[in-house]
Protein backbone atom coordinates (compact mmCIF):
# COMPACT_ATOMS: atom_id res chain seq x y z
CA UNK A 1 0.00 0.00 0.00
CA UNK A 2 1.30 3.44 -0.84
CA UNK A 3 1.80 6.14 1.83
CA UNK A 4 -1.27 8.03 0.63
CA UNK A 5 -3.39 4.93 1.05
CA UNK A 6 -2.06 4.33 4.55
CA UNK A 7 -2.98 7.92 5.39
CA UNK A 8 -6.45 7.43 4.00
CA UNK A 9 -6.96 4.18 5.92
CA UNK A 10 -5.77 5.78 9.14
CA UNK A 11 -8.02 8.81 8.63
CA UNK A 12 -10.95 6.48 8.10
CA UNK A 13 -10.18 4.53 11.27
CA UNK A 14 -9.67 7.77 13.17
CA UNK A 15 -13.02 9.00 11.96
CA UNK A 16 -15.07 5.84 12.40
CA UNK A 17 -13.48 3.94 15.24
CA UNK A 18 -11.45 6.35 17.34
CA UNK A 19 -14.33 6.90 19.76
CA UNK A 20 -14.82 3.19 20.24
CA UNK A 21 -11.11 2.56 20.83
CA UNK A 22 -10.79 5.53 23.16
CA UNK A 23 -13.80 4.41 25.17
CA UNK A 24 -12.54 0.84 25.50
CA UNK A 25 -9.10 2.02 26.53
CA UNK A 26 -10.50 4.55 29.04
CA UNK A 27 -12.53 1.75 30.59
CA UNK A 28 -9.39 -0.41 31.02
CA UNK A 29 -7.31 2.42 32.41
CA UNK A 30 -9.99 4.21 34.39
CA UNK A 31 -8.35 7.37 33.08
CA UNK A 32 -9.46 9.37 30.12
CA UNK A 33 -6.41 11.61 29.70
CA UNK A 34 -3.94 8.72 29.66
CA UNK A 35 -6.14 6.82 27.20
CA UNK A 36 -6.19 9.83 24.87
CA UNK A 37 -2.42 10.19 24.91
CA UNK A 38 -1.74 6.48 24.48
CA UNK A 39 -4.16 6.23 21.57
CA UNK A 40 -2.62 9.23 19.81
CA UNK A 41 0.77 7.57 20.15
CA UNK A 42 -0.63 4.34 18.73
CA UNK A 43 -1.92 6.20 15.67
CA UNK A 44 1.52 7.77 15.22
CA UNK A 45 3.16 4.34 15.43
CA UNK A 46 0.70 2.98 12.91
CA UNK A 47 1.72 5.63 10.41
CA UNK A 48 5.34 4.45 10.63
CA UNK A 49 4.80 0.68 10.92
CA UNK A 50 2.03 0.22 8.41
CA UNK A 51 4.03 2.18 5.86
CA UNK A 52 6.83 -0.39 6.15
CA UNK A 53 4.93 -3.60 6.81
CA UNK A 54 1.50 -2.91 5.40
CA UNK A 55 -1.84 -2.60 7.19
CA UNK A 56 -2.30 -5.46 9.68
CA UNK A 57 -5.18 -7.87 9.25
CA UNK A 58 -7.02 -6.51 12.25
CA UNK A 59 -6.09 -2.83 12.35
CA UNK A 60 -8.32 -1.98 15.31
CA UNK A 61 -6.91 -4.77 17.41
CA UNK A 62 -3.41 -3.64 16.44
CA UNK A 63 -4.14 -0.07 17.49
CA UNK A 64 -5.69 -1.11 20.78
CA UNK A 65 -2.77 -3.42 21.59
CA UNK A 66 -0.17 -0.78 20.83
CA UNK A 67 -2.11 1.86 22.77
CA UNK A 68 -2.21 -0.46 25.80
CA UNK A 69 1.57 -0.91 25.61
CA UNK A 70 2.07 2.84 25.34
CA UNK A 71 -0.15 3.25 28.39
CA UNK A 72 1.87 0.65 30.31
CA UNK A 73 5.07 2.57 29.54
CA UNK A 74 3.56 5.77 30.78
CA UNK A 75 2.15 4.21 33.93
CA UNK A 76 5.49 2.61 34.78
CA UNK A 77 7.12 5.98 34.51
CA UNK A 78 4.59 8.08 36.33
CA UNK A 79 1.89 6.64 38.48
CA UNK A 80 1.75 5.86 42.14
CA UNK A 81 2.55 2.36 43.19
CA UNK A 82 -0.86 1.05 44.36
CA UNK A 83 -2.81 2.39 41.41
CA UNK A 84 -0.04 1.33 39.10
CA UNK A 85 -0.28 -2.30 40.16
CA UNK A 86 -4.04 -2.39 39.71
CA UNK A 87 -4.01 -0.79 36.27
CA UNK A 88 -1.10 -2.87 35.05
CA UNK A 89 -2.91 -6.01 36.15
CA UNK A 90 -5.98 -5.03 34.13
CA UNK A 91 -3.81 -4.32 31.10
CA UNK A 92 -1.92 -7.59 31.44
CA UNK A 93 -5.21 -9.44 31.44
CA UNK A 94 -6.34 -7.55 28.31
CA UNK A 95 -3.06 -8.33 26.60
CA UNK A 96 -4.09 -11.99 26.42
CA UNK A 97 -7.40 -11.15 24.76
CA UNK A 98 -7.92 -11.67 21.10
CA UNK A 99 -8.39 -8.35 19.42
CA UNK A 100 -11.21 -8.86 17.02
CA UNK A 101 -13.59 -5.90 16.67
CA UNK A 102 -16.41 -7.89 18.20
CA UNK A 103 -14.33 -8.31 21.33
CA UNK A 104 -13.63 -4.63 21.77
CA UNK A 105 -16.36 -3.71 24.25
CA UNK A 106 -18.46 -0.69 23.37
CA UNK A 107 -17.85 1.76 26.20
CA UNK A 108 -18.84 4.85 24.26
CA UNK A 109 -21.85 5.60 26.46
CA UNK A 110 -19.52 6.05 29.43
CA UNK A 111 -17.25 8.20 27.28
CA UNK A 112 -19.98 10.59 26.21
CA UNK A 113 -21.17 11.07 29.80
CA UNK A 114 -17.61 11.93 30.80
CA UNK A 115 -17.15 14.39 27.94
CA UNK A 116 -20.48 16.10 28.73
CA UNK A 117 -19.99 16.20 32.49
CA UNK A 118 -21.63 19.31 33.99
CA UNK A 119 -18.44 20.12 35.92
CA UNK A 120 -16.82 21.02 32.58
CA UNK A 121 -17.26 24.36 30.84
CA UNK A 122 -20.11 24.05 28.28
CA UNK A 123 -17.98 24.92 25.25
CA UNK A 124 -15.34 22.42 26.37
CA UNK A 125 -18.01 19.71 26.59
CA UNK A 126 -18.85 20.35 22.96
CA UNK A 127 -15.21 20.35 21.84
CA UNK A 128 -14.33 17.25 23.83
CA UNK A 129 -17.33 15.34 22.48
CA UNK A 130 -16.46 16.20 18.87
CA UNK A 131 -12.84 15.23 19.47
CA UNK A 132 -13.52 11.99 21.33
CA UNK A 133 -16.71 10.60 19.84
CA UNK A 134 -16.71 12.07 16.34
CA UNK A 135 -12.96 11.76 15.81
CA UNK A 136 -12.61 15.36 14.60
CA UNK A 137 -9.15 16.86 14.79
CA UNK A 138 -8.40 19.86 16.97
CA UNK A 139 -7.99 22.00 13.86
CA UNK A 140 -11.36 20.87 12.45
CA UNK A 141 -13.08 21.76 15.71
CA UNK A 142 -11.28 25.10 15.83
CA UNK A 143 -12.46 25.91 12.29
CA UNK A 144 -16.01 24.85 13.04
CA UNK A 145 -16.18 27.28 15.97
CA UNK A 146 -14.10 29.98 14.28
CA UNK A 147 -11.41 29.68 16.92
CA UNK A 148 -7.68 29.41 16.41
CA UNK A 149 -6.11 25.98 16.70
CA UNK A 150 -3.90 26.83 19.71
CA UNK A 151 -6.91 28.26 21.58
CA UNK A 152 -8.95 25.14 20.90
CA UNK A 153 -5.98 22.93 21.81
CA UNK A 154 -5.64 24.70 25.15
CA UNK A 155 -9.35 24.37 25.80
CA UNK A 156 -9.16 20.62 25.16
CA UNK A 157 -6.14 20.09 27.37
CA UNK A 158 -7.65 22.10 30.21
CA UNK A 159 -10.78 19.96 30.03
CA UNK A 160 -8.79 16.71 29.95
CA UNK A 161 -6.70 17.87 32.90
CA UNK A 162 -9.83 18.63 34.91
CA UNK A 163 -11.29 15.19 34.14
CA UNK A 164 -8.10 13.59 35.46
CA UNK A 165 -7.36 15.84 38.42
CA UNK A 166 -10.84 16.60 39.77
CA UNK A 167 -11.90 12.97 39.63
CA UNK A 168 -14.64 13.21 36.99
CA UNK A 169 -15.64 9.55 36.69
CA UNK A 170 -15.77 7.39 33.57
CA UNK A 171 -19.16 5.85 34.14
CA UNK A 172 -22.81 5.81 33.21
CA UNK A 173 -24.84 7.83 35.72
CA UNK A 174 -27.22 5.91 37.95
CA UNK A 175 -30.98 6.13 37.78
CA UNK A 176 -31.28 9.06 40.20
CA UNK A 177 -28.91 11.22 38.13
CA UNK A 178 -29.89 9.89 34.70
CA UNK A 179 -32.35 12.59 33.62
CA UNK A 180 -30.11 15.50 34.64
CA UNK A 181 -26.97 14.06 33.16
CA UNK A 182 -28.67 12.92 29.96
CA UNK A 183 -30.01 16.47 29.71
CA UNK A 184 -26.43 17.73 29.67
CA UNK A 185 -25.47 15.28 26.91
CA UNK A 186 -28.50 16.15 24.78
CA UNK A 187 -27.83 19.87 25.25
CA UNK A 188 -24.29 19.37 23.92
CA UNK A 189 -25.54 17.50 20.85
CA UNK A 190 -28.21 20.11 20.17
CA UNK A 191 -25.63 22.89 20.53
CA UNK A 192 -23.46 21.15 17.92
CA UNK A 193 -26.49 20.94 15.63
CA UNK A 194 -27.40 24.60 16.10
CA UNK A 195 -23.85 25.72 15.36
CA UNK A 196 -24.02 23.78 12.12
CA UNK A 197 -27.47 25.15 11.36
CA UNK A 198 -26.44 28.76 11.87
CA UNK A 199 -23.45 28.23 9.57
CA UNK A 200 -25.48 26.69 6.75
CA UNK A 201 -25.44 29.69 4.46
CA UNK A 202 -22.11 30.71 3.03
CA UNK A 203 -20.58 27.56 4.38
CA UNK A 204 -16.86 27.25 4.16
CA UNK A 205 -15.97 24.07 2.32
CA UNK A 206 -13.21 23.34 4.81
CA UNK A 207 -15.63 23.29 7.71
CA UNK A 208 -17.11 19.97 8.74
CA UNK A 209 -20.90 19.83 8.75
CA UNK A 210 -21.76 20.01 12.43
CA UNK A 211 -25.40 19.08 11.71
CA UNK A 212 -24.20 15.71 10.38
CA UNK A 213 -21.96 15.24 13.42
CA UNK A 214 -24.86 15.97 15.78
CA UNK A 215 -27.10 13.48 13.96
CA UNK A 216 -24.29 10.91 14.08
CA UNK A 217 -24.01 11.40 17.87
CA UNK A 218 -27.75 11.09 18.43
CA UNK A 219 -27.88 7.88 16.33
CA UNK A 220 -24.98 6.52 18.36
CA UNK A 221 -26.83 7.26 21.61
CA UNK A 222 -30.02 5.67 20.27
CA UNK A 223 -28.04 2.50 19.49
CA UNK A 224 -26.52 2.44 22.96
CA UNK A 225 -29.61 3.21 25.01
CA UNK A 226 -33.24 3.56 23.98
CA UNK A 227 -34.54 6.64 25.79
CA UNK A 228 -37.53 8.66 24.58
CA UNK A 229 -35.72 12.00 24.89
CA UNK A 230 -32.75 10.78 22.84
CA UNK A 231 -35.21 9.67 20.14
CA UNK A 232 -36.98 13.02 20.48
CA UNK A 233 -33.75 14.92 19.86
CA UNK A 234 -32.87 12.74 16.87
CA UNK A 235 -36.33 13.26 15.41
CA UNK A 236 -36.12 17.04 15.94
CA UNK A 237 -32.79 17.24 14.16
CA UNK A 238 -33.89 15.01 11.27
CA UNK A 239 -37.07 16.96 10.54
CA UNK A 240 -35.18 20.26 10.83
CA UNK A 241 -32.28 19.10 8.69
CA UNK A 242 -34.74 17.74 6.10
CA UNK A 243 -35.64 21.35 5.27
CA UNK A 244 -32.08 22.56 4.69
CA UNK A 245 -32.12 22.68 0.88
CA UNK A 246 -35.05 25.11 0.92
CA UNK A 247 -33.65 27.44 3.55
CA UNK A 248 -31.58 29.47 1.13
CA UNK A 249 -32.14 30.39 -2.52
CA UNK A 250 -29.63 30.02 -5.35
CA UNK A 251 -27.84 33.20 -4.35
CA UNK A 252 -27.57 32.08 -0.73
CA UNK A 253 -30.34 34.31 0.60
CA UNK A 254 -32.35 32.93 3.52
CA UNK A 255 -35.91 31.97 2.64
CA UNK A 256 -38.56 32.11 5.38
CA UNK A 257 -40.51 28.93 6.09
CA UNK A 258 -43.71 30.36 4.59
CA UNK A 259 -42.05 30.87 1.22
CA UNK A 260 -39.93 27.73 1.11
CA UNK A 261 -40.31 25.39 -1.85
CA UNK A 262 -41.46 22.25 -0.04
CA UNK A 263 -40.48 20.11 -3.02
CA UNK A 264 -36.87 20.78 -2.05
CA UNK A 265 -37.27 19.23 1.37
CA UNK A 266 -35.61 15.86 1.95
CA UNK A 267 -38.78 13.84 2.35
CA UNK A 268 -37.04 10.57 3.16
CA UNK A 269 -35.21 12.23 6.04
CA UNK A 270 -38.43 13.90 7.18
CA UNK A 271 -40.19 10.52 7.16
CA UNK A 272 -37.39 8.99 9.21
CA UNK A 273 -37.77 11.87 11.68
CA UNK A 274 -41.52 11.27 11.98
CA UNK A 275 -41.04 7.52 12.50
CA UNK A 276 -38.38 8.22 15.12
CA UNK A 277 -40.82 10.48 16.97
CA UNK A 278 -43.47 7.75 16.88
CA UNK A 279 -41.10 5.27 18.46
CA UNK A 280 -40.34 7.81 21.21
CA UNK A 281 -43.97 8.60 21.95
CA UNK A 282 -45.00 4.97 22.44
CA UNK A 283 -42.61 4.84 25.39
CA UNK A 284 -45.03 7.15 27.20
CA UNK A 285 -42.59 9.54 28.89
CA UNK A 286 -42.97 13.01 27.36
CA UNK A 287 -40.10 15.47 27.57
CA UNK A 288 -39.01 18.77 26.03
CA UNK A 289 -37.15 17.31 23.04
CA UNK A 290 -40.09 15.12 22.10
CA UNK A 291 -42.39 18.14 22.25
CA UNK A 292 -40.00 20.21 20.10
CA UNK A 293 -39.80 17.29 17.71
CA UNK A 294 -43.60 17.16 17.56
CA UNK A 295 -43.68 20.88 16.70
CA UNK A 296 -41.12 20.40 13.95
CA UNK A 297 -43.09 17.35 12.76
CA UNK A 298 -46.18 19.52 12.25
CA UNK A 299 -44.15 21.76 9.93
CA UNK A 300 -42.79 18.96 7.76
CA UNK A 301 -46.19 17.26 7.65
CA UNK A 302 -48.00 20.30 6.24
CA UNK A 303 -48.44 20.38 2.47
CA UNK A 304 -48.18 24.17 2.51
CA UNK A 305 -47.70 26.89 5.10
CA UNK A 306 -51.42 27.59 5.48
CA UNK A 307 -52.16 23.90 5.97
CA UNK A 308 -50.04 23.86 9.15
CA UNK A 309 -51.99 22.70 12.20
CA UNK A 310 -51.42 25.86 14.26
CA UNK A 311 -54.02 24.92 16.86
CA UNK A 312 -52.19 21.69 17.66
CA UNK A 313 -48.92 23.59 17.65
CA UNK A 314 -50.21 26.09 20.21
CA UNK A 315 -51.10 23.19 22.53
CA UNK A 316 -47.61 21.78 22.08
CA UNK A 317 -46.06 25.12 23.05
CA UNK A 318 -48.26 25.20 26.15
CA UNK A 319 -46.94 21.73 27.02
CA UNK A 320 -43.37 22.81 26.31
CA UNK A 321 -43.73 25.77 28.68
CA UNK A 322 -44.40 23.33 31.52
CA UNK A 323 -40.99 21.71 30.92
CA UNK A 324 -39.13 24.80 29.85
CA UNK A 325 -40.70 28.03 31.10
CA UNK A 326 -38.34 30.30 29.15
CA UNK A 327 -39.01 33.62 27.44
CA UNK A 328 -37.78 32.27 24.10
CA UNK A 329 -40.44 29.54 24.23
CA UNK A 330 -43.05 32.19 25.15
CA UNK A 331 -41.93 34.23 22.14
CA UNK A 332 -42.32 31.28 19.78
CA UNK A 333 -45.72 30.52 21.26
CA UNK A 334 -46.89 34.07 20.51
CA UNK A 335 -45.76 33.71 16.89
CA UNK A 336 -48.05 30.67 16.61
CA UNK A 337 -50.87 32.55 18.34
CA UNK A 338 -50.56 35.24 15.67
CA UNK A 339 -50.92 32.58 12.95
CA UNK A 340 -54.25 31.67 14.52
CA UNK A 341 -55.43 35.24 13.93
CA UNK A 342 -54.41 36.73 17.24
CA UNK A 343 -51.95 39.30 15.90
CA UNK A 344 -53.16 42.06 18.24
CA UNK A 345 -53.20 39.78 21.28
CA UNK A 346 -49.74 38.48 20.40
CA UNK A 347 -48.42 42.04 20.06
CA UNK A 348 -49.76 43.09 23.44
CA UNK A 349 -48.35 39.99 25.15
CA UNK A 350 -45.03 40.52 23.42
CA UNK A 351 -44.57 43.72 25.39
CA UNK A 352 -44.13 41.79 28.65
CA UNK A 353 -41.20 39.87 27.12
CA UNK A 354 -39.29 42.94 25.98
CA UNK A 355 -37.25 43.56 29.18
CA UNK A 356 -35.81 40.03 29.08
CA UNK A 357 -35.40 39.69 25.31
CA UNK A 358 -34.42 43.21 24.22
CA UNK A 359 -30.95 41.99 23.18
CA UNK A 360 -32.31 38.92 21.32
CA UNK A 361 -32.47 39.47 17.56
CA UNK A 362 -35.39 37.08 16.86
CA UNK A 363 -37.55 39.01 19.35
CA UNK A 364 -37.27 42.21 17.30
CA UNK A 365 -37.70 40.38 14.01
CA UNK A 366 -40.86 38.65 15.25
CA UNK A 367 -42.21 41.91 16.64
CA UNK A 368 -41.47 43.71 13.38
CA UNK A 369 -43.34 41.08 11.43
CA UNK A 370 -46.38 41.26 13.71
CA UNK A 371 -46.40 45.07 13.59
CA UNK A 372 -46.20 44.96 9.82
CA UNK A 373 -49.15 42.58 9.64
CA UNK A 374 -51.10 44.83 12.02
CA UNK A 375 -50.52 47.74 9.62
CA UNK A 376 -48.16 49.67 11.92
CA UNK A 377 -45.57 50.19 9.20
CA UNK A 378 -43.39 52.85 10.81
CA UNK A 379 -43.12 50.88 14.06
CA UNK A 380 -42.40 47.71 12.07
CA UNK A 381 -39.49 49.35 10.25
CA UNK A 382 -38.09 50.59 13.53
CA UNK A 383 -38.29 47.09 14.98
CA UNK A 384 -36.47 45.73 11.90
CA UNK A 385 -33.72 48.27 12.54
CA UNK A 386 -33.33 46.90 16.06
CA UNK A 387 -33.15 43.35 14.69
CA UNK A 388 -30.61 44.35 12.01
CA UNK A 389 -28.35 45.96 14.59
CA UNK A 390 -28.35 42.68 16.53
CA UNK A 391 -27.79 40.29 13.60
CA UNK A 392 -24.74 38.07 13.75
CA UNK A 393 -23.89 37.42 10.12
CA UNK A 394 -24.30 38.81 6.63
CA UNK A 395 -26.99 36.35 5.46
CA UNK A 396 -29.18 37.15 8.43
CA UNK A 397 -28.61 40.86 8.04
CA UNK A 398 -29.43 40.74 4.35
CA UNK A 399 -32.60 38.81 5.12
CA UNK A 400 -33.78 41.38 7.65
CA UNK A 401 -32.97 44.31 5.34
CA UNK A 402 -35.14 42.73 2.63
CA UNK A 403 -37.95 42.17 5.14
CA UNK A 404 -37.75 45.78 6.18
CA UNK A 405 -37.99 47.07 2.65
CA UNK A 406 -41.05 44.84 2.06
CA UNK A 407 -43.00 46.45 4.93
CA UNK A 408 -46.24 47.97 3.69
CA UNK A 409 -46.38 45.87 0.53
CA UNK A 410 -43.39 47.48 -1.14
CA UNK A 411 -40.65 45.15 -2.36
CA UNK A 412 -40.58 41.59 -3.54
CA UNK A 413 -42.01 39.81 -0.54
CA UNK A 414 -45.46 41.34 -0.90
CA UNK A 415 -48.23 42.23 1.49
CA UNK A 416 -48.27 40.39 4.77
CA UNK A 417 -45.14 38.47 3.94
CA UNK A 418 -44.17 36.75 7.08
CA UNK A 419 -41.01 35.79 8.62
CA UNK A 420 -42.85 32.99 10.28
CA UNK A 421 -40.40 32.56 13.02
CA UNK A 422 -37.40 34.75 13.27
CA UNK A 423 -35.66 32.05 15.24
CA UNK A 424 -35.88 29.75 12.27
CA UNK A 425 -33.60 31.91 10.23
CA UNK A 426 -31.53 33.27 13.02
CA UNK A 427 -28.81 31.54 14.93
CA UNK A 428 -31.02 31.09 17.97
CA UNK A 429 -28.76 29.16 20.25
CA UNK A 430 -31.05 26.73 21.92
CA UNK A 431 -34.74 27.21 21.59
CA UNK A 432 -35.22 27.24 17.86
CA UNK A 433 -38.45 25.33 17.76
CA UNK A 434 -39.68 26.01 14.28
CA UNK B 1 -9.58 11.56 46.62
CA UNK B 2 -10.13 14.33 49.13
CA UNK B 3 -12.36 17.26 48.27
CA UNK B 4 -12.73 20.51 50.16
CA UNK B 5 -16.24 21.93 50.13
CA UNK B 6 -16.04 25.69 50.69
CA UNK B 7 -19.35 26.98 51.94
CA UNK B 8 -20.32 30.42 50.61
CA UNK B 9 -23.55 32.12 51.55
CA UNK B 10 -24.92 35.63 52.02
CA UNK B 11 -24.57 36.79 55.64
CA UNK B 12 -27.82 37.02 57.65
CA UNK B 13 -29.51 40.45 57.53
CA UNK B 14 -28.42 42.80 60.36
CA UNK B 15 -31.87 42.74 61.98
CA UNK B 16 -32.03 38.92 61.89
CA UNK B 17 -28.67 37.66 63.15
CA UNK B 18 -28.05 33.93 63.49
CA UNK B 19 -28.97 32.65 66.97
CA UNK B 20 -26.35 32.74 69.76
CA UNK B 21 -24.88 29.50 71.10
CA UNK B 22 -26.63 28.32 74.25
CA UNK B 23 -30.14 29.42 73.18
CA UNK B 24 -32.88 26.96 72.16
CA UNK B 25 -32.95 28.67 68.73
CA UNK B 26 -29.30 27.78 68.29
CA UNK B 27 -30.05 24.11 68.82
CA UNK B 28 -32.69 24.21 66.09
CA UNK B 29 -30.35 26.16 63.82
CA UNK B 30 -27.56 23.63 64.25
CA UNK B 31 -29.75 20.56 63.81
CA UNK B 32 -29.37 20.18 60.01
CA UNK B 33 -25.62 20.81 60.29
CA UNK B 34 -25.20 18.17 62.96
CA UNK B 35 -27.34 15.74 60.99
CA UNK B 36 -25.21 16.32 57.90
CA UNK B 37 -21.93 15.92 59.80
CA UNK B 38 -23.23 12.69 61.33
CA UNK B 39 -24.11 11.40 57.90
CA UNK B 40 -20.59 12.12 56.65
CA UNK B 41 -19.18 10.16 59.59
CA UNK B 42 -21.66 7.30 59.12
CA UNK B 43 -20.73 7.11 55.40
CA UNK B 44 -17.01 7.15 56.30
CA UNK B 45 -16.27 10.14 54.10
CA UNK B 46 -15.68 12.76 56.82
CA UNK B 47 -12.14 14.08 57.02
CA UNK B 48 -12.85 17.33 58.81
CA UNK B 49 -14.68 20.62 58.79
CA UNK B 50 -15.21 23.82 60.72
CA UNK B 51 -17.50 26.82 60.84
CA UNK B 52 -15.84 30.23 60.57
CA UNK B 53 -16.64 33.47 62.37
CA UNK B 54 -18.11 36.22 60.17
CA UNK B 55 -15.87 38.20 57.77
CA UNK B 56 -15.99 41.22 60.11
CA UNK B 57 -13.48 39.22 62.19
CA UNK B 58 -11.22 38.52 59.20
CA UNK B 59 -7.73 39.93 58.76
CA UNK B 60 -5.85 39.57 55.48
CA UNK B 61 -2.11 39.23 55.57
CA UNK B 62 0.51 39.44 52.85
CA UNK B 63 4.24 39.97 52.69
CA UNK B 64 5.53 42.49 50.13
CA UNK B 65 9.18 43.45 49.86
CA UNK B 66 9.89 41.61 53.10
CA UNK B 67 7.29 43.69 54.91
CA UNK B 68 4.17 42.16 56.43
CA UNK B 69 1.03 44.04 55.47
CA UNK B 70 -2.16 43.39 57.36
CA UNK B 71 -5.58 44.55 56.31
CA UNK B 72 -8.97 44.45 57.92
CA UNK B 73 -11.46 42.26 56.10
CA UNK B 74 -11.56 39.25 53.78
CA UNK B 75 -9.40 38.75 50.67
CA UNK B 76 -12.28 39.38 48.29
CA UNK B 77 -15.31 41.53 49.04
CA UNK B 78 -18.28 39.61 47.71
CA UNK B 79 -21.91 39.38 48.67
CA UNK B 80 -21.51 35.73 49.54
CA UNK B 81 -18.98 34.98 52.25
CA UNK B 82 -16.93 31.94 53.13
CA UNK B 83 -18.62 30.65 56.24
CA UNK B 84 -17.01 27.27 56.75
CA UNK B 85 -15.77 24.15 55.08
CA UNK B 86 -15.82 20.39 55.04
CA UNK B 87 -13.11 18.07 53.78
CA UNK B 88 -14.54 14.79 52.54
CA UNK B 89 -12.96 11.70 51.04
CA UNK B 90 -14.83 10.40 47.99
CA UNK B 91 -14.05 8.15 45.06
CA UNK B 92 -15.17 10.54 42.35
CA UNK B 93 -16.27 14.12 41.79
CA UNK B 94 -19.84 12.85 41.33
CA UNK B 95 -19.89 11.57 44.91
CA UNK B 96 -18.40 14.82 46.21
CA UNK B 97 -21.04 16.83 44.33
CA UNK B 98 -23.78 14.67 45.84
CA UNK B 99 -22.58 15.45 49.38
CA UNK B 100 -21.99 19.14 48.59
CA UNK B 101 -25.61 19.39 47.49
CA UNK B 102 -26.69 18.12 50.95
CA UNK B 103 -24.89 20.92 52.83
CA UNK B 104 -27.63 22.89 54.59
CA UNK B 105 -27.02 26.25 52.82
CA UNK B 106 -26.63 24.72 49.34
CA UNK B 107 -30.21 25.73 48.49
CA UNK B 108 -29.44 29.45 48.79
CA UNK B 109 -25.63 29.73 48.96
CA UNK B 110 -22.94 28.15 46.79
CA UNK B 111 -20.57 25.32 47.59
CA UNK B 112 -17.22 25.36 45.82
CA UNK B 113 -15.85 21.83 45.51
CA UNK B 114 -12.07 21.67 45.13
CA UNK B 115 -9.94 18.54 44.93
CA UNK B 116 -7.27 18.55 47.63
CA UNK B 117 -3.80 18.20 46.17
CA UNK B 118 -2.29 14.83 46.98
CA UNK B 119 1.34 15.40 47.89
CA UNK B 120 1.99 11.80 48.91
CA UNK B 121 2.67 10.94 45.24
CA UNK B 122 5.71 13.22 45.34
CA UNK B 123 7.18 11.11 48.12
CA UNK B 124 6.61 7.90 46.13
Amino acid sequence: MRPGEIDAELSRLMREDRGRLLAALSADLGQFELAEEALSQAFESALAHWGRHGVPQKPLGWLLRVARRKAIDRIRRAARWTERERTLAVLAEREGDGAKMAEIPDERLRLIFTCCHPALDPKSRVALTLRSLCGLTTSEIARAFLDTEPTMGQRLSRAKAKIAKAGIPFRIPDRAEWDDRLGSVLAVIYLVFNEGYAATSGRDRLRVDLCDEAIFLARLLVDLRADPEILGLLSLMLTTHARRAARADASGRLVPLREQDRELWDHAQAQEGLATLDSALVMGAAGPFQIKAAISALHVSASCHDATDWRQMLLLYDALLVHEPSDVVRLNRLVVLAELGGVEVALSQLRSLEPQLHAYQPFHAARADLLSRAGAHAAAQEAYDSAISLSRNAAERDFLVRRKSAVGGVGDAGEGATQKNAGHNGPAKSNREV
Amino acid sequence: MQYMCLIYSPPPPADQPDPEPGTPEFEAYMKPWNDFSEKLVADSVMVGGEALMPVEMATSVRVRGGKTETMDGPFAETKEQLGGYYIIDCKTLDDAIRYAAMIPVADFGTIEVRPVMDLSAAQG
